[in-house]
C-alpha cells in the first residue's frame, strides 16, 4: 500500500516536472532550435562520409552499403535523441551557484526531477526530430533487414539504454561534489562514447579486439546495441546477450549512486553548501 | 515545561580549507603537499528555541550565522556538539524533518528563473505531497499577505528584486513548516519592501505559531520583530536574552538631546558634546549620571526641551563586536 503511494507521489511529481519543463522551453525557442540542429549535423556529417566511402569501395564497408549507413545513422540520431542527457554540465554549475542546497532541502530525491525533467524534454523534442528523420529517409532512402521480433525487443533495449546512460552521466556528474574542474572528466567520456558507443562508426567496423572492449564498458549498451538491434544485424543470442548487459549496467550504476551519492552529500555538507 | 523547538549543545563546524600563499613557487609546491587548515566557523554553540519564538541571530560577517543556520537545517555537517529540531537531528535529512523546515536564503534564488513564480509553487506542492485544497488556502494567503496577486503570472526573471524575494518567501512557506530559517531576507531591497517583509514575518508567526530564527544586518528587522537575541562572534556565544537587557548590559552611556536658543553654549562640563545642530545638543554621559547631569542641564540652562535615549540598536552592536576583539 505504501509502495503505491510513493509510486503515484512520484508520479505526480514527473507530470508536474513535465508541465516547468515544457513551459522553461517554450521560453527557449530559438536555442532549442539551434540545438536540435547540433543534434541532427552530427550523425549527417557521418552518414555523408560513411557513404560516400562505401560508394568509393565497391558499394559496400564492413557489411553497409551507402543505404545501409542511412539506416543506421538516422536510427543512431533517434536513439541518440531519446538516451541524451545533460546532466554532466549542468551539475558543477548547481554545486558552484549552491543550487543544490535547495535540491536537498526537499524532501524527495534529487534524481527524481532529473528523470523527469530529462524524459520531459524528450516528450517534446522526439516528435520534431522524428518527422525531420522522415524528411532525410526520403533523400538517402535508408535500408535495413528489419525484423518484427526486433522490432518488439528493441522497445525494452532503448529503455534500458536511457536508464544506463542516465545513470552512468548522473554518477559521473557527481565529480562536481570533489573538483570544480569536471570538463576534462567530461572531455574523456564523450572521446570514449563517440569511439565506443558507435557514434563515429558502427562497431562491427572496429578490429575485433576493440569490440571485445566495447562489449565490456558501458558505452555500447547506451546508443549502438539498440540501433544494431532494430536494423536486424543481431541474432536472438546477440540481442538476449545485449539486454543482460544493459541490465547488468543498471543495476552496476544504481549500486554506484547510492554509495557516491551518500560520500558526495558528505563531502558537500563538510566543506560548505 | 514544554520541549524546545530548536536545541543547540556545544555545537562545533570546523572548515579544513587549503592553505596557500600566492606566487608562482607556492603554487607548484601546493600540486605535490597541500597544507591544511583548519577554520572554526561555529565554536560550541549552545541555546535552545521555544516553539513560536522570533529570535535575531547576529553577527558580523563571518561570525558562523549561516553556517548554523545550515546545520539546522540539514545542509551542513557539525564536526562536533548537538542539535536537534523538532526533536529531529536536521543533518540526517529525514523526510519527516525536511516537510517541516524551511530556509529562505536572501541571496540565492530557488524559483526556476524563466518560468511564472505560479509554475514553481505547483512544483513544490507535488514535491511536499499537499493537498489541493491545503494548498490553495496557504497560497490565499500568502498572496494576501504578500501581495502577490499580480506577480504570480510573469516569469521570475521579470521580478523586480523585491517583488522576487516575496515570492521565494512565499514558495518557501507553502508547506507551512513549522521552523522557518530566514537568513538576510530583506538584504538588497529598499525601505519599505523590508518593512512589508518584516510585516508578513511578524504575522505569519502569529498566524501559524512557526519558530522564527532570523539573520539580518538590517537592525530595524531585529528590533521590530525579535523580543530576544542571540549575538555570536568567532563561533561563540557573546549574549543570548532580551534585545533591552542588550542595550542594558553592552552600554555604559546614555544619550541626552538638549534643546537650547543656539549653539553658543559650552556645555563640554556636562559630558561629551557629539555635535549641536541649530542649539540642539547631543550629550554622551555616562549612565550612572544620567540623572545627575539631567538634573544640572534643567537647572543651569534655559532649556527648551530634554530627551534622554539608549544609543542607536546599531551602535549597541558595533560596541559590542569591537570589545569582543579589543
Amino acid at each position: 500500500m505504501n509502495a503505491l503511494r510513493e509510486i503515484l507521489a512520484l508520479l505526480h511529481l514527473y507530470s508536474q516536472q513535465f508541465k516547468t519543463t515544457f513551459a522553461s522551453m517554450v521560453q527557449y525557442r530559438i536555442s532549442l532550435f539551434i540545438w536540435m540542429i547540433s543534434q541532427i549535423l552530427e550523425p549527417l556529417v557521418y552518414l555523408i562520409v560513411w557513404s560516400t566511402v562505401s560508394n568509393s569501395s565497391g558499394g559496400s564497408v564492413g557489411g553497409y552499403t551507402a543505404r545501409g549507413f542511412a539506416a543506421y545513422y538516422l536510427v543512431l540520431m533517434l536513439v541518440n535523441q531519446f538516451t541524451y542527457t545533460w546532466i554532466m554540465w549542468e551539475y558543477e554549475y548547481r554545486v558552484r551557484q549552491g543550487l543544490l542546497s535547495f535540491a536537498l532541502l526537499k524532501p524527495v530525491h534529487p534524481i527524481h526531477s532529473d528523470i523527469s525533467d530529462n524524459l520531459s524534454s524528450k516528450i517534446i523534442t522526439l516528435p520534431i526530430l522524428m518527422f525531420v528523420a522522415a524528411g532525410l529517409a526520403l533523400i538517402f532512402k535508408p535500408t535495413a533487414a528489419f525484423n518484427w521480433w526486433a522490432g518488439l525487443v528493441f522497445i525494452p533495449a532503448l529503455i534500458l539504454a536511457f536508464l544506463v546512460r542516465f545513470l552512468i552521466e548522473w554518477t559521473l556528474a557527481l565529480a562536481a561534489f570533489w573538483t570544480t574542474r569536471v570538463n576534462a572528466i567530461n572531455q574523456v567520456y564523450f572521446i570514449l562514447m563517440l569511439f565506443l558507443a558507435g557514434q563515429i562508426a558502427p562497431l562491427t567496423l572496429f578490429p575485433h579486439w576493440l569490440q571485445i572492449v566495447a562489449d565490456i564498458l558501458p558505452f555500447r549498451w547506451m546508443l549502438g546495441f539498440p540501433v544494431e538491434l532494430l536494423l536486424g544485424r543481431l541474432s536472438h543470442a546477440q540481442a538476449l546477450l545485449g539486454l543482460v548487459a544493459q541490465f547488468t549496467w543498471v543495476i552496476i550504476s544504481l549500486v554506484l549512486i547510492r554509495v557516491i551519492w551518500r560520500a558526495g552529500v558528505r563531502v558537500y555538507s563538510a566543506v560548505g553548501a | 515545561m514544554t520541549e524546545p523547538a530548536i536545541h543547540l549543545h556545544e555545537l562545533c563546524k570546523t572548515y579544513r580549507v587549503p592553505e596557500r600563499e600566492s606566487g608562482m613557487g607556492a603554487a607548484l609546491k601546493s600540486l605535490f603537499h597541500r597544507r591544511m587548515k583548519d577554520i572554526k566557523a561555529v565554536d560550541g554553540l549552545t541555546f535552545d528555541l521555544n516553539p513560536g519564538e522570533i529570535v535575531g541571530f547576529l553577527g558580523p560577517n563571518g561570525a558562523g550565522k549561516t553556517t548554523t543556520l545550515k546545520m539546522l537545517s540539514g545542509l551542513l555537517h557539525p564536526t562536533g556538539g548537538e542539535g536537534t529540531v523538532l526533536g529531529s537531528i536536521p543533518w540526517k535529512r529525514e523526510r519527516a524533518f525536511l516537510r517541516q523546515i524551511t530556509l529562505v536564503m536572501g541571496q540565492r534564488n530557488q524559483l526556476v528563473w524563466d518560468i511564472p513564480a505560479a509554475d514553481s509553487f505547483e512544483l513544490n506542492r507535488v514535491i511536499y505531497r499537499l493537498s489541493p485544497t491545503d494548498f490553495r488556502h496557504t497560497l490565499n494567503e500568502l498572496t494576501e499577505l504578500l501581495e502577490l496577486g499580480p506577480l504570480l503570472k510573469k516569469p521570475v526573471r521579470n521580478l523586480s528584486l523585491g517583488e522576487r524575494m516575496k515570492c521565494e518567501i512565499a514558495a518557501a512557506l507553502l508547506h507551512r513548516p513549522q521552523v522557518v530559517f530566514l537568513d538576510e531576507p530583506t538584504i538588497g531591497l529598499d525601505v519599505t519592501m523590508q518593512r512589508r517583509i518584516r510585516a508578513f514575518i511578524a504575522e505569519y508567526n502569529r498566524r501559524s505559531g512557526a519558530t522564527v530564527l532570523l539573520t539580518s544586518h538590517y537592525m530595524a528587522d531585529v528590533a521590530a520583530l525579535c523580543k530576544r537575541v542571540i549575538v555570536i562572534h568567532h563561533g561563540r556565544l557573546l549574549f543570548d536574552g532580551d534585545l533591552s537587557a542588550l542595550v542594558q548590559q553592552f552600554t555604559a552611556h546614555k544619550t541626552i538631546v538638549v534643546q537650547l536658543e543656539d549653539c553658543h553654549a559650552d556645555l563640554h562640563t556636562y559630558g561629551e558634546v557629539i555635535n549641536c545642530e541649530d542649539g540642539r545638543f547631543t550629550l554622551r554621559v555616562p549612565k550612572a549620571q544620567t540623572a545627575h547631569v539631567t538634573e544640572r542641564l534643567l537647572a543651569d540652562l534655559p532649556v527648551i526641551d530634554l530627551l534622554v535615549e539608549d544609543p542607536p540598536i546599531e551602535e549597541v552592536i558595533d560596541q559590542v563586536f569591537t570589545q569582543e576583539a579589543a
